[in-house]
């Protein structure tokens, strides 16, 4: 192959799983809006998902004109079933209590502060055009949601033992964040993508700081962990998810407004 | 309704300069006191006298602005209107900035109650980073009071905050510093 169609072949699926990282937790986090503990949050989580669905746009639309077969970023997100998704479960993971919403934005923004950062420098110059614009825009997710760590974790009894659970709850959906997958590594290999297990002593000591800063306790090597979004493998809550994202382009195939 | 049709007759068409000025007079849609322009986001405008195309160069605030695709129809709706064909491209880097904002713009937004956006806080960079409850200082455009408290760190657009004085008691939007 030649220089060019290798980084085709490797940048087209990198660009895919980080797109669905983006576009899944967006979706999410979109399920907040009227159901935040405040109006202020139903509006901020609102925007947090919107910066990530900026992010999904630009990274699915690479991967269709890449990937030989012209999808658009349409089709990459609603005609694709749960086996072709490449998300990791932690964005995939249901909404629950505000505790565990926090811990798993404060993850994976403090992961995506360093990827996007260390995109900046991608071969690939869709990838660091989305990484030079991200980086600020997840930079403030992350004070956000460390925010939130800080005055939940050292606020009322009630607030700490919630803002811990969540800690507890999200712990095993952490290292697939930071596992080299072998698109990643290829993709790395080219100098277009980032090794994820490269960002894991910063995006750790990130998260470390604030847990003690909040009074909180990093939770115990967890007893399972979870595994195989990069290969399609997904768990459970997966298909309901996109059920309700994808169910009225499916039912009105090329509806346009 | 094809192009051919909305496509305007040649004899009506603005000179290149004036052209420019037309869709640098556009209007963000969610702040409308402020110009594309005055917002920085206006990169290029490329005018092809020869063939009555122009070709406008815009970059977002934020990935996911849902105003991009308004300012794009607007602005060619602006170039039809003056008797040219327009093209809009939408670049991603250099990333947009709240330093590219005008003088002009900062003093439109403060007459209209929004605080501009102040000195950017510091580039990402490796290696630790402060963690706590940070205060920023912004001042009131309403009474210029510095004494002002953040109510909501996201506001009513991507680009905003909320904040309330603590002198005149008003609530207002400030615009985030990126």
């Amino acid at each position: 192959m030649t220089d060019n169609a290798v980084h085709t072949s490797v940048v087209a699926p990198y660009a895919l799983q980080l797109g669905d990282d983006a576009l899944v937790y967006a979706q999410r986090l979109g399920e907040w809006i009227s159901r935040g503990p405040q109006i202020e949050e139903d509006m901020a989580l609102g925007n947090v998902g919107l910066d990530l669905l900026g992010q999904a746009r630009v990274l699915l639309t690479r991967a269709g004109e890449l990937d030989g077969t012209g999808r658009t970023e349409d089709e990459l997100a609603y005609l694709r079933d749960e086996r072709e998704f490449r998300n990791v479960h932690l964005v995939e993971q249901p909404r629950s209590d505000f505790g565990f919403e926090m811990a798993r934005m404060l993850w994976f923004s403090a992961y995506q502060c360093g990827l996007y950062a260390a995109l900046v420098d991608s071969s690939d110059e869709t990838l660091s055009g989305v990484a030079v614009k991200a980086v600020k825009e997840v930079d403030y997710h992350r004070d956000h949601a460390s925010h939130w760590v800080l005055r939940l974790g050292d606020g009322t009894a009630e607030s700490h033992e919630r803002m811990q659970a969540g800690l507890e709850r999200v712990a095993p959906y952490v290292a697939e964040l930071f596992e080299d997958d072998a698109v990643s590594v290829a993709a790395a290999a080219a100098g277009a993508g980032v090794l994820p297990s490269s960002l894991w002593p910063a995006a750790s000591a990130y998260v470390e700081r604030v847990v003690a800063e909040a009074t909180l306790a990093m939770p115990a090597e967890p007893t399972w962990r979870s595994r195989g979004g990069r290969n399609g493998i997904h768990s459970r809550p997966m298909g309901y998810l996109l059920a309700e994202m994808q169910h009225i382009a499916r039912s009105h195939p090329g509806a346009t407004w | 309704m094809t192009p051919a049709v909305l496509a305007a007759p040649a004899t009506a068409r603005l000179g290149a300069a004036a052209l420019r000025a037309a869709i640098a007079a556009v209007p963000d849609p969610e702040v409308p006191v402020i110009t594309i322009e005055d917002l920085g986001i206006l990169r290029d405008v490329r005018a092809d006298e020869a063939t009555g195309t122009v070709q406008v160069v815009i970059t977002p605030t934020y990935s996911g602005c849902p105003a991009m695709d308004a300012i794009a129809r607007r602005v060619e709706h602006v170039a039809r209107r003056s008797g040219w064909a327009a093209t809009v491209a939408t670049q991603l880097t250099p990333a947009w900035t709240t330093d590219w904002m005008s003088a002009a713009g900062r003093d439109k937004l403060r007459e209209a109650g929004i605080a501009p956006p102040g000195a950017r806080a510091a580039e990402v960079a490796p290696g630790p980073v402060h963690v706590g409850l940070t205060v920023r200082r912004v001042t009131c455009p309403l009474c210029g009071s510095a004494d002002t408290h953040e109510i909501a760190r996201f506001g009513s657009t991507a680009c905003k905050a909320l904040r309330r004085c603590n002198d005149c008691r008003e609530p207002f939007d400030e615009f985030k510093a990126i």
